[in-house]
């Protein structure tokens, strides 16, 4: 049982560990967590209702959700496809792509914004070729994904490597020698092992879209109820100085991603016990 | 012995710094983004005028970020002894929470704008399609690049000259005015949170046929893309005032209000507006602005007191939200 596992553990100091990690997340998290609905405190329900559904406010909503969804989708699958070329296969360089992919959490964000927008542009080298296929993507919500899952890529990755990593190769050969299909070991034996690291890949990276700014507004071109997104209203409530609306919108948002997490970890909890049944 | 060494070295050096800063005066100046040339020259020339005056020596750190977001980190607790920004209503935010006195305004001359600029076009090379003033940016097809007013300054005298213009013609109204900046923005196809995003958008990107800027950025802008872009010089625009305080509670909580106060009036002095002249904003000074004068286009302009009764006005009928740049953005207008 866990509780006696706790309470006979070989590793002394549970008291004094956990009371500095309560005191950590309350000073690192809660405090200013629970400063933004303080703020939007004195703007009375009425006005924050009208703040939160106003229809610009709404359609960035949508556009932040959609962008982010799509986004984080498209890192599932290259992710998983990724994470799995680097741990299984050897090949020259590997190495090297293997440090490429953690650029995207070391590069300022505004950096990768104006490099993906120069790069997307309709005059860019990508944006160009594309533009005359008639597929713009900067200034569209096309480009706001690419810089989404720009910076959504390394979260799916750098969760599944260890698992791949831990995969135990006998069970495939066991599969395979019972005479299952190499689909069917596949989907059977190893993607059910890698659900709960992959949900939370998608899960990190979905949130990490989410509350995205500086590589966004760049390539998003701002067009109302068109492509902003919810941060860039945040911004432009902070410049009139109304900090109550900016928060505003900022607990919706919030709220809006923990709903989303906790689901996700519950469809985690649920899939990893599945596996271990 | 060589520890030892390293240490005392180490010590004196660290005293005589101490030393150092308390003999020197230093000032902290929050501005907006395209001032940073400008007050990089003028910060030395200051320095070099204050010890000449009172033998003490003085530095000024400049911040910069966009004007909102300096007024900002002001309210919020940056000890900036003085603020130049791009609007007076940055300043009077500042000024709401009691860091500077309300008529703020008066205490320098010129509405405390030692330099002003205006808002020109920015065309391609040889101006291919013909742009010359504001009735030419509506025209069906043409595309114009501007940032959004809801975060950028400059935009803001954008969106306004734009709507002054239209309000000075023949049978100008409110309402005619509001027509030919819902054209106007029927063009726009991108709107960045910025002026130099914008400028980069055009220049870089090669996106828009025409960009509306500060006329200081347009000059950077044509200095830089190498022959590029040219400037078309509208035959009305509006007069941008950009304006400089000393933040009183700051500057007298660290000693400093003599200083700023001096670093703020030399601004005004000939040698300030030289300086403010080769940085491409428009001199007060009559002498300076007639050398200068070949370098500034002579253009009728509008203030925004006469047109708009002042920034507070302004904002709220224009860039509050509900105002009517959100009203010509409605879905469904």
């Amino acid at each position: 049982m866990p509780v006696t596992s706790v309470r006979r553990s070989v590793i002394p100091g549970f008291r004094v560990t956990m009371a500095f990690t309560l005191a950590y997340l309350a000073i690192i998290v809660l405090i200013p967590l629970v400063g933004l609905p303080l703020r939007t405190g004195s703007m009375g329900w009425s006005a924050f209702w009208r703040t939160v559904t106003d229809p610009r406010v709404i359609a960035s909503y949508r556009v932040t959700l959609t962008t982010s969804f799509v986004a984080a989708c498209v890192n599932g699958v290259f992710g998983l496809l990724a994470a799995w070329v680097l741990v299984r296969y050897s090949f020259p360089g590997r190495r090297i792509v293997d440090a490429f992919i953690d650029l995207p959490f070391a590069l300022p964000t505004a950096v990768a914004g104006i490099t993906l927008t120069t790069l997307y542009a309709p005059n860019g080298w990508i944006g160009r070729p594309l533009a005359e296929l008639g597929i713009p993507v900067a200034f569209t919500p096309t480009g706001i994904t690419v810089a989404l899952i720009f910076i959504g890529l390394p979260f799916v990755i750098r969760t599944l490597q260890p698992v791949i990593e831990s995969l135990n190769l006998e069970l495939e050969e066991a599969a395979a020698s019972l005479g299952a299909s190499r689909w069917q070991v596949i989907r059977r034996v190893i993607l059910p092992y890698l659900y709960p690291a992959w949900l939370t890949g998608f899960a990190l990276a979905f949130a990490r879209s989410i509350g995205e700014y500086g590589s966004v507004v760049f390539i998003s071109g701002n067009m109302p109820m068109r492509t902003e997104i919810s941060s860039f209203l945040i911004i432009t409530k902070l410049e009139q100085y109304d900090y109550s609306g900016a928060t505003a919108i900022a607990v919706v948002m919030l709220s809006i991603s923990f709903i989303l997490l906790l689901v996700i970890n519950a469809l985690q909890g649920w899939s990893s016990r599945r596996v271990a049944a | 012995m060589r520890q030892m060494v390293r240490a005392v070295t180490a010590a004196v050096m660290l005293l005589a710094m101490a030393g150092q800063a308390a003999a020197q005066v230093q000032l902290l100046n929050a501005s907006y983004d395209p001032t940073r040339e400008l007050y990089q020259q003028y910060n030395a020339a200051f320095a070099k005028y204050w010890k000449v005056k009172t033998g003490k020596d003085v530095t000024v750190r400049q911040s910069h970020a966009g004007s909102g977001a300096s007024a900002r980190s002001v309210i919020d607790g940056l000890e900036a002894d003085v603020v130049t920004l791009a609007l007076a209503y940055d300043i009077d935010a500042i000024a709401q929470t009691g860091l500077l006195a309300p008529d703020w305004q008066k205490r320098l001359p010129q509405n405390s704008s030692p330099y002003t600029s205006t808002i020109v076009f920015l065309v391609r090379k040889g101006n291919p399609k013909g742009i010359k003033d504001w009735p030419d940016l509506i025209k069906p097809g043409l595309s114009v690049i501007t940032p959004s007013p809801k975060t950028s300054g400059g935009a803001r005298w954008n969106y306004l000259a734009a709507w002054g213009y239209a309000l000075r013609q023949k049978g100008g109204s409110d309402a005619s005015a509001r027509d030919f900046v819902a054209r106007l923005l029927k063009n726009v196809p991108v709107l960045d949170s910025g002026a130099r995003a914008a400028t980069t958008t055009f220049v870089q990107r090669g996106i828009g046929d025409v960009l509306i800027a500060w006329e200081n950025e347009a000059y950077l802008a044509v200095a830089e893309a190498k022959g590029n872009v040219q400037i078309v010089v509208p035959s009305l625009s509006i007069l941008a005032e950009p304006p400089v305080a000393v933040v009183d509670k700051v500057a007298t909580k660290k000693g400093t209000k003599a200083v700023a106060e001096a670093y703020l009036q030399y601004l005004y002095s000939p040698e300030g507006q030289e300086i403010v002249a080769r940085n491409h904003y428009r001199p007060r000074d009559a002498s300076v602005a007639a050398k200068y004068s070949t370098s500034f286009a002579n253009v009728k302009l509008f203030t925004i007191d006469e047109l708009f009764s002042g920034w507070a006005k302004a904002q709220k009928t224009h860039f509050a939200d509900g105002g009517t740049f959100d009203q010509l953005y409605k879905p469904g207008s």
